[in-house]
C-alpha cells in the first residue's frame, strides 16, 4: 500500500472523517489546533458538521447532545482543555454515550508548557471527572497508530456506549510521518435505538440522562457500569512486548518515550545486555496481567519506568502489576524535555546492578 | 358529553413534583400544548437543566436529554446542528441559564442557533434551597443574602432577554408571565411563535417567563403572585423585547 506523509494532528482528523465521524466540536489550543482546523475544512465536505465552540466546556456538551441524538461525535483538545472537558466526560460516561476524545498532551500543571508531556495519565485512566467511571484510553506511539486507533475508537465507543480517549503526547500530533490508509478492524455494532432522534412511531420517549435520585437505582446503575468496565478489561487490553523473552531489565514506557526506548534497546543489546520493552497501548484497561507475568519470570531482575512526567504516573500501574517482586527505577522529565537514549542506557545499567 | 378540556398529549402521566403555587406546571403545559398544536411533538427533542425542572424529562412527552448545569444550550446546539429539521428546545431556570450557563446561552444566541429557549426566571435558586440568583432583586432576601441583595455586594440583577436581544442571532425575545388567564394566553402565543420562528429557520428564539417560588420566597401562592406583579414586573418589563421581521432574517 502506498505511503503518504501526514502530520499527526491532520492525520487524526482525516482518520476520523474516514471512520464516519458525523460531527466535530472543538476549541483552539496548542498543540492540537490542526485537528479543528482540518475538520473545519474537510468535515463539511464529507457531509458532517463542524463547529468551533466558545469553550472546551461547551464543545464537550455539544458532543453530549449530538452523541445522545445518535451521531458519531468527536472533540479534541490538549491538557488544560481536557481538564475543562472533564465535567462533560463524566456526564457522557454516566449517560452511556459513545464519543471519541483526543488529548494531544502538553506539559503541566496549569498552563505548563505547549511542549509535549504525559502528565495527564492519571486524569485519563482514573476517570478524571467526578464519580466512578472509566474511559477506554488508546495511546499511539507513532502517527500510523494514531490514525488506526482513531478509526477503531469510534467502533469501540459505539460497542460499549462509552467515551474512548486517544491520548498521545504533543510530539505525535506535531510530527510528520509516512503512513498508509489500510483498513482497520470493524465491529458488529448494536443499533442506537436509545438515541433521542424524535419519538415518531416509537412507543416510548428516549431519555439521555445520568441522574438517579433513588439510591438503589443509582447503585444498580453504577454496578451496570462496573460490569461494562470489567468487560472492557477482559476484551480490550492491548500492549506490545519487545525482546522481553530473555530480558533482565524491562523498560516500561508509552507514546514517544517508548519510541526512544527502542534505540536504547538497540544500544544496550549491542553491548550484550539483555533488555526488553513493555509498552502499554491501552492505558486503561492497563495490561496488568501481562506485566505481572513478566515480573514473575526469573530472568527479569528489574524494571525501569520512563515517562514524560516529573513524578511518574503510569509507574503506579507498573507498581500495582509488579507487586513489589522486582525493583522499579524511574526516569522522567516534564516541560517537554525528552528522556534521552543515554539516560535510559544509564538507568538500565543502574537497574541491572541493583537487581543483581 | 363533549370533552371541553383535557391534559395535553404533550405531557406524560407522571405526577409533577413542583411545590404548591409554583408556575413550572403552567409553563410545562404551555410548552407541551404548543408542540402538539404545531404538530412538532413527535419530532421534538428537548433539553432540561439542573434546577427545579431537572425532572422535566419525565414530564414532556417527547425525546429528552438531561444536561449538566448551565450547558443545555451547548447540548441543544449539538442536537440541532445534527438534526436541523427537528424542533429542539431548552427549558432552563435562572441559576442555570443566567449564572453558570451564561457563556453557553450568549454564544448560542450569537451563533443564531435555531432552537427555542424557555427561560423560567423566579429570581432565586429553588432546588438548592433559596440562594441568591443573578436575577434576585435588590432588597430581596435569599439564604446567601439574608438581609437582602445589595448592589454594592452583588451588583444589579441581570435582564437576560434584553442582553440576548443585542445579538443579531437572536431573532425573537419576549418576556411573559403566567399570573392570570390574560398573561397565560400571551405566554402561550409567545411560546408558539418562538417555535414557529425556529421551524422557519429564522434564528435563536428566547421566551423569558417570570415565575413564582412561594416556598423559597416564604409566601403563600397568592401572595407570591402579587409580589411578582409588584416587584418583578417593574424591573423585568413584560412584552416583546426583540423581534426581527422574518423577511430580514436570513432564512436557510
Amino acid at each position: 500500500m502506498e505511503k503518504e506523509l501526514w502530520k499527526g494532528n491532520e492525520a487524526i482528523a482525516e482518520a476520523a472523517i474516514r471512520a464516519g465521524c458525523d460531527c466535530f466540536f472543538g476549541y483552539p489550543i496548542t498543540p492540537q489546533s490542526e485537528v479543528p482546523e482540518y475538520m473545519s475544512a474537510h468535515l463539511p465536505k464529507a457531509g458532517g458538521v463542524f463547529l468551533q465552540s466558545e469553550s472546551e466546556v461547551a464543545a464537550i456538551n455539544m458532543v453530549y447532545g449530538a452523541a445522545g441524538a445518535g451521531m458519531r461525535a468527536m472533540t479534541s483538545s490538549s491538557s488544560p482543555g481536557i481538564s475543562l472537558k472533564q465535567e462533560g466526560i463524566t456526564y457522557i460516561a454516566g449517560a452511556e454515550l459513545p464519543c471519541v476524545i483526543v488529548n494531544c498532551m502538553r506539559g503541566g500543571p496549569g498552563l505548563g508548557t505547549i511542549q509535549p508531556g504525559q502528565g495527564d495519565y492519571y486524569q485519563a485512566t482514573r476517570g478524571g471527572g467526578n464519580g466512578d467511571y472509566r474511559t477506554l484510553v488508546l495511546s499511539p506511539s507513532n502517527v500510523q497508530e494514531a490514525v488506526d486507533f482513531v478509526q477503531e475508537a469510534f467502533d469501540i465507543a459505539d460497542q460499549y456506549r462509552n467515551p474512548v480517549m486517544v491520548v498521545m503526547d504533543g510530539l505525535i500530533g506535531q510530527m510528520m510521518e509516512p503512513i498508509e490508509w489500510h483498513p482497520v478492524p470493524k465491529r458488529d455494532l448494536p443499533p442506537k435505538d436509545w438515541a433521542t432522534t424524535g419519538r415518531k412511531d416509537r412507543d416510548h420517549n428516549n431519555i439521555i440522562n445520568s441522574l438517579y435520585m433513588d439510591p438503589n437505582e443509582c447503585d444498580r446503575h453504577n454496578e451496570h457500569l462496573a460490569e461494562k468496565y470489567a468487560l472492557m478489561e477482559k476484551n480490550e487490553v492491548r500492549w506490545e512486548e519487545k525482546e522481553c523473552e530473555d530480558a533482565e531489565v524491562i523498560i516500561t514506557a508509552y507514546g514517544t518515550p517508548a519510541r526512544i526506548a527502542l534505540t536504547a534497546l538497540e544500544t544496550l543489546r549491542a553491548e550484550g545486555l539483555k533488555v526488553g520493552l513493555f509498552r502499554p497501548i491501552t492505558l486503561w484497561p492497563f495490561p496488568e496481567a501481562a506485566l505481572r507475568k513478566l515480573s514473575k519470570a526469573d530472568h527479569v531482575k528489574a524494571f525501569v519506568d520512563v515517562e514524560m512526567s516529573s513524578t511518574g504516573q503510569m509507574i503506579d500501574d507498573v507498581r500495582l502489576s509488579v507487586e513489589g517482586r522486582k525493583p522499579i527505577r524511574y526516569l522522567g522529565h516534564a516541560g517537554g524535555v525528552m528522556p534521552t537514549v543515554e539516560e535510559m542506557v544509564d538507568a538500565v545499567k543502574a537497574a541491572l546492578k541493583e537487581g543483581k | 358529553m363533549a370533552i371541553v378540556y383535557e391534559k395535553s398529549r404533550g405531557l406524560t402521566d407522571e405526577e409533577l413534583h413542583y411545590c404548591p403555587g409554583c408556575h413550572h406546571g403552567i409553563i410545562h403545559k404551555l410548552v407541551a400544548e404548543s408542540l402538539v398544536e404545531l404538530g412538532l411533538l413527535d419530532d421534538a427533542i428537548g433539553v432540561c437543566p439542573v434546577g427545579c425542572s431537572v425532572f422535566a424529562y419525565k414530564y414532556f412527552n417527547c425525546d429528552m436529554q438531561e444536561a449538566a448545569h448551565g450547558r443545555a444550550p451547548a447540548v441543544a446546539t449539538g442536537i440541532k446542528r445534527t438534526h436541523p429539521h427537528q424542533a429542539v428546545f431548552t427549558y432552563q431556570g435562572d441559576g442555570d441559564l443566567a449564572s453558570i450557563g451564561a457563556a453557553e446561552i450568549v454564544h448560542a444566541a450569537m451563533r443564531g442557533e435555531k432552537f427555542t429557549t424557555i427561560f423560567v426566571n423566579n429570581a432565586i435558586y429553588g432546588m438548592t434551597g433559596g440562594q441568591m440568583a443573578p436575577t434576585t432583586l435588590i432588597g430581596q432576601k435569599a439564604t446567601t443574602c439574608q438581609t437582602g441583595r445589595t448592589k454594592e455586594q452583588a451588583g444589579m440583577p441581570i435582564r437576560m432577554a434584553e442582553l440576548l436581544s443585542t445579538l443579531e442571532g437572536c431573532v425573537y425575545a419576549e418576556r411573559v408571565c403566567v399570573t392570570d388567564i390574560a398573561n397565560i394566553n400571551k405566554a402561550k402565543k409567545a411560546i408558539k411563535k418562538a417555535f414557529q420562528k425556529q421551524m422557519n429557520g429564522e434564528g435563536f428564539t428566547f421566551i423569558e417567563v417570570l415565575s413564582t417560588c412561594p416556598t423559597n420566597w416564604g409566601m403563600t401562592p397568592l401572595k407570591a403572585v402579587e409580589w411578582l406583579k409588584d416587584n418583578m414586573v417593574p424591573y423585568y418589563p413584560l412584552g416583546v423585547i426583540k423581534e426581527t421581521a422574518p423577511e430580514t432574517a436570513e432564512v436557510k
